[in-house]
């Protein structure tokens, strides 16, 4: 502490007529005290203002969300949002309704998948670098070795010949370096011009921040890209300034550009708004990063997993992710973490500004009310194109929707989707399409084909036999004379503003739906799952379409999310309402109109499970009868398994 | 010298004042904003914590209260052995919050992937209702399940400004 004489005004030093000589010192040394006391006062009221400034500056800084009154109500809206419609958020009210019920190995160990990609344990997340080299389907995955719930993450493997029948494979990566150490997360594969692979990835190095590794096969001559070196100038990106150090992951297949280079972008967010961060290179190991984004949306969040790929305006076939022309739109696709959706939209890329233009930028990527893959469980999916079959594979990860204790015990969790192909949908140009690929037809057994007409109100058993593992094919006609009443009648009320979400489920009769199966139900209907249409009169006297999953009943446990899920169905004039299931254990995915809108949910019953599993047609609408022409095939298993040189045999199918 | 006294406590309060609002601007977000501000106030690493590190100081406050729950289980199978299958299925659903949730949210929330540690959060206060719903209100740990419920809303909101 510095002594008061050292904070001696000035002027009592120097001015000579303030009577500084030696006797009129004691005078001068009374009036000091005060003076002294107020400089102190004063230094120390400054310093105390200075630190509540960089205190508040400093601490706040990563928080600036939380003193921001429009992004408080962003996220208050957000929250709002996902609470609404995204169920797979459990809600805040905890008290769980129904009877708890107490998992046992019996019921548990049904729920694993026949015919879906999934570990033979523990836990799975996000699809990594799919693609096919020399003769196989190769599918590189999240995955945690030590536990049924997500951590300690490394690159699980495996291949197949027609991305069904999968062989497991020893892991690709793991966490070794101290890029990855703490974890090597999702990346993307692309093929150079001499077809070598390079791969992509994210890892969060040993002080947790997120980088951009570069790692290709060791040995190329091997069909099964047993191995994978990093390479050792790696990261190759790291988080530019402006985006937080851990908020910059899941790097895309490459593009080349008319300039010869190739690029990529990145997923991140600048406060609110998901962003995708463009770099462009000629040899993977050195990048140019662009001062402009490739596209941005306000309020959308974090975007993980982006995607960005051609499609062909004109032929449902797929296309490299370098084409360009005036025949192709192109999509961006967003992992919202924010609400657990992927979101996609369509739009017009600009190769030599590097820019992203919306087709309809009222449902931009991330917007709630926007495109989705699906309308159910659905998470970080990823495509690839496919040069042996010439079309674009869409992966998704299908998580759990039971309690982690389950899990635990069971000793597993997630699966995968069955990989779809993806187009355009060249009959409304606004949406893509999607459908399981054709090679899962392989899994067909025996098959029954129906005809039935159903009143309103009635449920019908349809006899198949098990109905654990099925394909359903089904085509629905409602009778042209009701539908004609239903029209004129002006009584009948316009479902106004008609949600799957916010409808309360299947058992809600309207004038002309819901109808369609209840699966993986019991006898008595206890537990059930309906895959159902729902059509609605619009105000304008034109009918709207609905494609719904019902997941309320499908369990009596109480431990499990079970939403509504759904959304608007294109139908377009002269076409018939069809709708395909694909049903194995705990996962069921519905596609409507060709695959317009699709849904994935997974059901966990409790007495909806082996011989007890019956398939159930149901017309719960008022006033109409519809007519269903539909075929069930049995599935057979996928038999996935771990590779043995048994399998370097294996043909491959069509 | 009194004077001097006064200025530099005016100085400290100034500083605290400044300290505690960023705890309290936080808990205002979540839904229930005293247990929230007493569970960090009371924590030593609450005064210089990022939003990050207040979750990970509520996650510790999860796993602490699951083993303090716990306790109480296994001590109740002596006094109550009319209730031990409601108590295995309590046991075994705490003891996934202390090796499922609580590492999971760990982990997830010091790497910068937050919705791996909403899902564990959550799931902590499911296992915790489920727990209490074996008891088919006759239960006898009621207080502690519905602190777990609490606590893990209070964290799943500031999990969420991290998204």
């Amino acid at each position: 502490m510095a002594s008061s004489e050292s904070l001696l005004p000035v002027s009592s030093q120097q001015d000579p007529l303030s009577g500084s000589r030696c006797d009129s010192i004691p005078e001068s040394r009374r009036r000091r005290p005060i003076k002294v006391h107020l400089a102190i006062y004063s230094g120390f009221l400054l310093i105390a203002l200075y630190v509540t400034l960089v205190i508040t500056h400093g601490g706040s800084a990563p928080k600036n969300d939380v003193n921001d009154d429009t992004t408080v109500e962003s996220r208050a809206r957000l929250a709002g949002v996902s609470e609404k419609s995204n169920d797979h958020i459990w809600n805040l009210s905890n008290d769980l309704k129904g009877e708890a019920f107490a998992w046992n190995n019996t019921v548990l160990s049904w729920q694993r998948t026949a015919f879906h990609f999934q570990p033979e344990k523990n836990w799975m997340n996000d699809p990594n670098g799919p693609l096919f080299y020399k003769g196989w389907y190769h599918f590189f995955y999240q995955y945690n070795p030590n536990a049924a719930v997500w951590g300690d993450i490394v690159w699980g493997h495996a291949v197949s010949k027609d991305l069904i029948h999968w062989l497991y494979l020893p892991f690709a990566m793991v966490p070794d370096q101290w890029y990855d150490a703490n974890g090597v997360w999702t990346g993307s594969a692309t093929f150079l011009d001499d077809g070598s692979i390079v791969m992509l990835y994210t890892g969060s190095t040993d002080k947790f921040v997120q980088v951009q590794n570069l790692a290709y096969p060791e040995d190329p001559k091997d069909p099964l890209l047993l191995k994978w070196t990093k390479f050792s100038g790696n990261p190759v990106l790291v988080p530019p300034p402006g985006i937080g150090a851990k908020d910059f992951r899941d790097p895309t297949t490459a593009w080349k550009t008319s300039d010869g280079k190739w690029r990529i972008i990145i997923g991140s967010k600048i406060n609110r708004t998901g962003i995708s961060l463009i770099y462009d290179t000629t040899d993977f190991k050195t990048y140019e990063k662009h001062e402009t984004l490739l596209h941005q949306v306000p309020n959308t969040g974090m975007w993980e997993c982006v995607d960005f790929y051609p499609v062909s305006k004109t032929k449902d076939k797929g296309l490299d992710t370098s084409v360009n022309g005036p025949d192709v739109k192109h999509i961006i696709k967003a992992s919202m973490d924010d609400t657990r959706i992927d979101h996609y939209a369509i739009g017009t890329y600009y190769d030599s500004n590097a820019t992203w233009v919306p087709d309809n930028p009222s449902i931009d990527v991330g917007i709630s009310t926007g495109l989705r893959y699906d309308y159910g469980k659905f998470y970080a999916s990823k495509t690839f194109y496919d040069q042996h079959k010439g079309r674009r594979i869409l992966w998704g990860w299908i998580g759990e929707s039971d309690s982690e204790a389950a899990d635990v015990q069971k000793d597993w969790s997630s699966v995968q989707g069955i990989p779809r192909t993806v187009a355009l949908d060249t009959k409304t140009g606004k949406n893509l399409v999607q459908w399981p690929v054709k090679e899962i037809e392989s899994l067909r057994l025996r098959s029954k084909k129906f005809h039935m007409k159903v009143e309103p109100g009635t449920v019908v058993p349809v006899d198949v036999g098990p109905t654990a593992q099925l394909d359903i094919e089904a085509e629905f006609k409602i009778k042209k004379e009701d539908l004609e009443v239903v029209f004129a009648d002006d009584s009948v009320e316009d479902d106004k503003e008609f949600s799957c979400e916010t409808s309360g489920g299947a058992t809600v009769r309207g004038a002309l739906g819901p109808f369609g199966f209840s699966v993986l139900a019991d006898q008595s209907l206890s537990e059930q799952t309906q895959v159902y249409f729902y059509v609605t009169k619009g105000k304008d006297s034109k009918l709207k379409t609905f494609f719904c999953t019902d997941t309320s009943r499908s369990t009596m446990a109480n431990d499990v999310v079970k939403p509504v899920y759904g959304s608007f169905v294109p139908v377009l004039k002269g076409e018939k309402l069809t709708m395909r299931i694909l049903v194995d254990h705990s996962i069921i995915e519905g596609f409507g109109q060709g695959g317009r809108t699709c849904i994935t949910s997974r059901v966990y019953p409790t007495k909806a499970i082996y011989g007890a599993t019956r398939l159930f047609l149901f017309n719960n609408a008022n006033d109409a009868a519809i007519t269903a022409s539909f075929k069930v095939w049995q599935m057979n298993s996928a038999f996935i398994h771990p590779f043995s040189a048994d399998d370097l045999g294996v043909p491959s199918s069509t | 010298m009194k004077k001097m006294v006064v200025v530099m406590m005016i100085m400290m309060v100034m500083v605290m004042v400044s300290e505690a609002s960023m705890i309290e601007q936080t808990c205002k977000e979540t839904p229930d904003f005293n247990l929230c501000v007493s569970l960090l106030d009371s924590d030593p690493r609450g005064s210089s914590a990022d939003t990050s590190g207040l979750a990970l100081i509520l996650v510790d406050k999860i796993k602490g209260l699951a083993t303090k729950t716990l306790k109480e289980i296994n001590s109740l199978y002596k006094k109550r052995p009319e209730l031990k299958q409601a108590l295995d299925e309590c046991s075994r659903r705490y003891k996934t919050i202390l090796k499922a949730d609580v590492p999971e949210a760990i982990e997830a929330i010091s790497k910068g992937v937050p919705k791996f540690g909403e899902d564990g959060v959550i799931d902590a206060g499911v296992e915790a209702a489920v727990c209490e719903g074996e008891f088919k209100g006759k239960s006898p740990l009621t207080s502690l399940t519905k602190s777990m419920q609490k606590v893990s809303n209070v964290t799943r909101a500031i999990v969420r400004m991290l998204l």
